[in-house]
């Protein structure tokens, strides 16, 4: 969050800004409000234990030859039946729901994150070309805005995975799924960055700086990319932060849907869809657990893009 | 106005043929659907015959003709995975996900606006500040998380309701109902919340926002001044005036229900609409994949003439603010 100074205008950490920063509205607002400062620890032990899945998980649930079936569907430690070698206990392969979940976070936050990044680089890009051309590109780009804005983002991202799949041929579908999700996710999320950055564009595009750097010669890539990217990215970064909650949950309902990632490769999403099947039976763990941690997840990530955008909007305080 | 109108269809027929090109495509350049229809032992024979039954050895325009052609009169072929007319298939789905729909579209309003009102009206009340809280957490539970908690609940634990199905229906013509039957309400009722709790929570922001956005007009203010009740300053003139963006969104959120319909329907095994698109999806079974594609598109871009007509019809300011940004 450090680049993130209030004005916006600069990308870089230097070392004077880390105490600026410390000194800013932003920190200000961020330890007055004790929700998000809950919010913000517990994203950052979701993300932590996710990143750090191989070093912490007490089993490796890839490992298919220390998976027992005589292990399989126990309760978590502290029920009958229970076993502290599996806290959360086991799904019906005998894998470790924890570490089941703290590979499947790892996966989701991986599917997310990167999701926001494309959509983030086709939206800028696209905005900026928009903003910055005008005439009938700007027209045309913002007609496909218009209209796909029209439709709920998740069945774009439905339709667009559903329709990338049956292209796909059988066998490979396993290992392509993941870029395909990506894909499908960043394709139905763009929008919101086109509209955000073409609209700031427009306004800094007539501004004198601009106008200066235009005179003394400079190419006009250069002057889109070094001196007006840097001044419409500010807002941007907060839409993408509010942005990952929506991608993860996408995620997740794709992959419960059963049209993301593969068992064999689960996130949060195919954790909770695979637990589903074994929900009446009173297998409730293998489900619910992941269920929890997606909803932390989630709700935590809305509550710091909550308190961003607040913090950036001067007229809500 | 007549100009307006104009351009709002050809754009809404522009935007069909998109996606009818989109469906076709799928149509015709995805994998070989006979593989999905026939047994290992097949001969070669008898697939070049049903090959040239489902006319897919045709050149593309022809294809590309019939397909548009057949599309407007609702016929899209046999279902590869059934071998039975998609149109069947789609008119024997559709009555279960429309009184879905239209159930959780009917508790979302029913509940979403007066919890709207009271939030806006009482902004700091301890009350208001809860349903907020649960709103929060309500936008950020994901719907399929909604449904397993509810199914947890009440049908694993307490045994009160079905976890799955429609009941049983009653068949009306081609349509049948769930809504005859004692067995049909049990059954709609989860399926349903889960479906409207999010709408219902998106509702209540929006009416709350308006609310309080209205609140601080002049006019209410002058209608305080004259000394009208709180109630007729309320009800009468404030939230008069927020029902004109919730009017409209009502439109948008029908769509968004028939979306998230996918995944309401998957939780709960609901024979709709949406189920029938996730397995075609598993099966690749294209003709179903399309004629959904259409039918959604379809559904998408009447709401949004309708929405978009409506604006233009109730809120005079908006005609004039169209024309200035030149949309």
């Amino acid at each position: 969050m450090a680049e993130v100074t209030t004005s916006g205008a600069s990308v870089a950490v230097q070392p004077g800004q880390v105490r600026r920063f410390f000194d800013s509205d932003l920190w200000w607002s961020f330890r007055r409000s004790p929700v998000t400062v809950a919010a913000a620890i517990v994203a950052f032990v979701i993300i932590a234990a996710a990143l750090l899945a191989p070093l912490i998980a007490p089993h490796n649930p890839y490992d298919l030859a220390s998976l027992s079936l005589l292990d399989a569907t126990d309760p978590p430690a502290w029920l009958k039946d229970g076993n502290w070698s599996y806290p959360l206990g086991t799904d019906t392969q005998g894998r470790d729901v924890l570490s089941t979940i703290l590979y499947g976070t790892r996966l989701s936050l991986m599917v997310g994150v990167s999701a926001v990044l494309l959509s983030l680089l086709i939206g800028v890009t696209l905005g900026l070309i928009a903003g910055w051309r005008g005439g009938w590109i700007d027209t045309v780009i913002m007609r496909i805005a218009d209209v796909q804005l029209s439709f709920p983002a998740i069945l774009i991202a439905l339709l667009i995975d559903g329709v990338a799949r049956t292209m796909l041929p059988r066998d490979a579908q396993n290992e392509i799924t993941i870029y395909v999700l990506i894909l499908a996710i960043a394709l139905s999320y763009w929008v919101h960055f086109a509209r955000t950055v073409r609209g700031s564009t427009m306004v800094e595009r007539n501004k004198e700086y601009i106008q200066a750097a235009r005179v003394i010669g400079v190419r006009p890539a250069r002057i889109v990319v070094g001196h007006l990217l840097p001044n419409v990215i500010g807002p941007v970064l907060v839409i993408g932060t509010i942005n990952l909650a929506t991608a993860i949950i996408t995620e997740a309902t794709l992959s419960f849907l059963g049209v993301g990632l593969p068992p064999t490769q689960p996130s949060l999403g195919t954790l909770i869809r695979v637990g589903n099947d074994y929900l009446l039976s009173g297998d409730w763990w293998i489900s619910i657990f992941p269920g929890i941690v997606l909803a932390l997840l989630i709700l935590s990530v809305n509550l710091l893009g909550d308190w961003l955008r607040d913090a950036f909007n001067p007229k809500l305080r | 106005m007549i100009a307006f109108v104009i351009q709002r269809l050809l754009q809404s027929v522009l935007v069909m043929l998109t996606v009818a090109l989109i469906a076709f495509a799928l149509f015709n350049y995805v994998g070989d659907p006979i593989n999905n229809m026939v047994g290992q032992d097949t001969t070669l024979q008898d697939r070049e015959q049903l090959r040239q039954e489902l006319g897919l050895n045709d050149s593309f325009v022809v294809q590309f003709g019939r397909f548009v052609g057949h599309a407007v009169q609702g016929n899209f072929g046999l279902s590869y995975q059934q071998a039975r007319p998609v149109k069947t298939i789609i008119l024997e789905k559709m009555p279960a996900t429309l009184e879905l729909s239209f159930m959780a579209a009917f508790l979302a309003l029913l509940f979403g606006v007066p919890m709207g009102i009271y939030t806006g009206l009482h902004r700091n009340s301890w009350g208001a500040q809860a349903m907020l809280a649960v709103s929060l957490v309500g936008v950020s539970l994901p719907t399929f998380l909604i449904g397993i908690l509810l199914i947890l609940i009440f049908a694993v634990v307490l045994g009160w309701l079905p976890s799955f199905g429609r009941g049983t229906v009653v068949h009306i013509g081609w349509w049948t109902t769930g809504l005859l039957t004692v067995d049909g309400w049990r059954a709609i009722i989860m399926p349903a919340i889960t479906l409207a709790l999010f709408q219902m929570t998106l509702i209540m922001r929006l009416v709350r926002a308006e609310m309080i956005e209205v609140l601080r007009t002049d006019y209410i203010k002058f209608a305080r001044a004259r000394g009208l009740t709180s109630r007729a300053v309320n009800f009468g003139h404030a939230l008069k005036n927020t029902l004109v963006p919730v009017m409209t969104i009502t439109g948008l959120l029908l769509g968004s229900i028939i979306a998230f319909a996918v995944v309401t329907e998957t939780v709960f095994q609901w024979p709709g609409m949406g189920l029938m698109f996730i397995q075609a999806v598993t099966f690749a079974d294209i003709p179903v994949m399309a004629a959904y594609l259409v039918l959604v598109g379809f559904f998408f871009v009447v709401i949004n003439l309708i929405v978009d007509l409506l604006y233009y019809a109730v809120d005079p300011r908006l005609r004039v603010e169209r024309e200035a940004t030149g949309g």
